[in-house]
């Protein structure tokens, strides 16, 4: 085979490879397609509640992303779920407590504030009080180490 | 030595602490609350068209599987799912599948190519996999002949895993009625 022709198996193989790897998500997506279609409702109040619920749970496939934003098929088929439940007359409280039943507290992205969860609330809130109280006793120390050396430096002026 | 000293370790050995026992655990395993709990009750269609629900398997250590065609690891729990079917074949034992997130003639296909007379139901809303708390595939529950969850493993199976959970729950007397909770999520699903 030529230079040329190498050249061009060698392009093509590449491309192919960069076609295959930038379609992958869609094949998967299409693999895991929901089989039942999300339909919304025209009632802005129910859908209102969908969305500030759906935002709030933790997307099992996704796990980084909230039920609201994934786009998995999983979280399509867990918005309608939500959709109706909340239409039969349960309350969003009722909805996501069957939720955090089956999935447990990991369903939900703001870990509700009791027990060994008061940490996840408690620390940053303790971390930025003791990063302040440093601070205060630095500036504390360079104030009254400052007045000393002024102190000092007066009284050696006033020898001079 | 001066509290301000002292101060320092003191709030510095609680969050090192902290971090290290967040570092040490796998991310990817997540406590489910079912085990020990009644399993949620189903019926739906198998991928041979035929009605089941888990009633309808009172009685008998079910093992529960919930997989896909797209799914690489579902693969390799596979064969020790044969092994089970096979070994146990005399015994109050049942393997059932869910296909998840997954087209019917996919998963009949995937069936067909890979072994197994066992029946697995389709799950058009994904009911069955949210009632189950199903994160992704492969997940299996077992069930004790009580009709409780007693094991829900996230990953594939192996065959220790499932000798030993299968043998125990085979083994453990039955002390009262077997008993499933009705879905809230009305996990009845249609057919493929």
């Amino acid at each position: 085979m030529s230079e040329l022709g190498r050249n061009r198996s060698t392009w093509l193989a590449l491309s192919g490879l960069l076609l295959l790897t930038a379609a992958a998500p869609a094949l998967q997506g299409a693999a895991q397609e929901p089989a039942v279609a999300e339909a919304r409702v025209d009632d802005p109040v129910l859908e209102a509640q969908v969305r500030e619920l759906a935002s709030k749970l933790r997307c099992p496939t996704c796990r980084a992303l909230s039920v609201e934003d994934s786009p998995s098929g999983m979280a399509q088929e867990m918005r309608v779920l939500i959709r109706e439940q909340l239409k039969s007359g349960k309350t969003p409280a009722e909805v996501e407590a069957y939720f955090v039943e089956r999935y447990g507290e990991w369903i939900l992205l703001k870990p509700t504030a009791s027990g060994f969860n008061w940490t996840v609330w408690l620390l940053p809130v303790l971390m930025l009080a003791g990063g302040l109280f440093f601070v205060f006793l630095t500036a504390r120390r360079w104030v009254e180490q400052g007045q000393a050396r002024a102190a000092h430096l007066d009284g050696e002026e006033r020898e001079i | 030595m001066s509290w301000k000293k002292l101060l320092i370790p003191a709030l510095a050995i609680p969050i090192v602490a902290l971090l290290a026992y967040g570092l040490t655990r796998d991310p990817n395993i997540v406590e489910s609350p079912l085990p020990g709990r009644p399993a949620f009750e189903f019926s739906s269609q198998t991928l041979d068209g035929e009605d089941l629900g888990l009633s309808d398997l009172k009685g008998k250590v079910v093992v529960l599987n919930f997989w896909a065609s797209w799914c690489v690891a579902c693969i390799d729990e596979h064969r020790v799912f044969i092994e089970a079917e096979r070994y146990y074949a005399d015994r109050e034992f049942q393997m059932l599948g869910v296909v998840y997130q997954d087209e019917a003639p996919n998963a009949r296909r995937w069936m067909e190519r890979m072994g197994g007379d066992w029946p697995s139901l389709v799950d058009p809303a994904s009911r069955i996999a949210i009632d189950y708390g199903v994160y992704g595939v492969p997940e299996t529950y077992f069930i004790g002949k009580d009709g409780l969850i007693a094991h829900k493993q996230i990953g594939p199976v192996n065959s220790m895993l499932m000798k030993q959970l299968v043998d125990s729950l085979l083994a453990a007397p039955v002390t009262g009625e077997p008993s499933a909770t009705s879905s809230a999520a009305g996990t009845e699903a249609g057919g493929s």
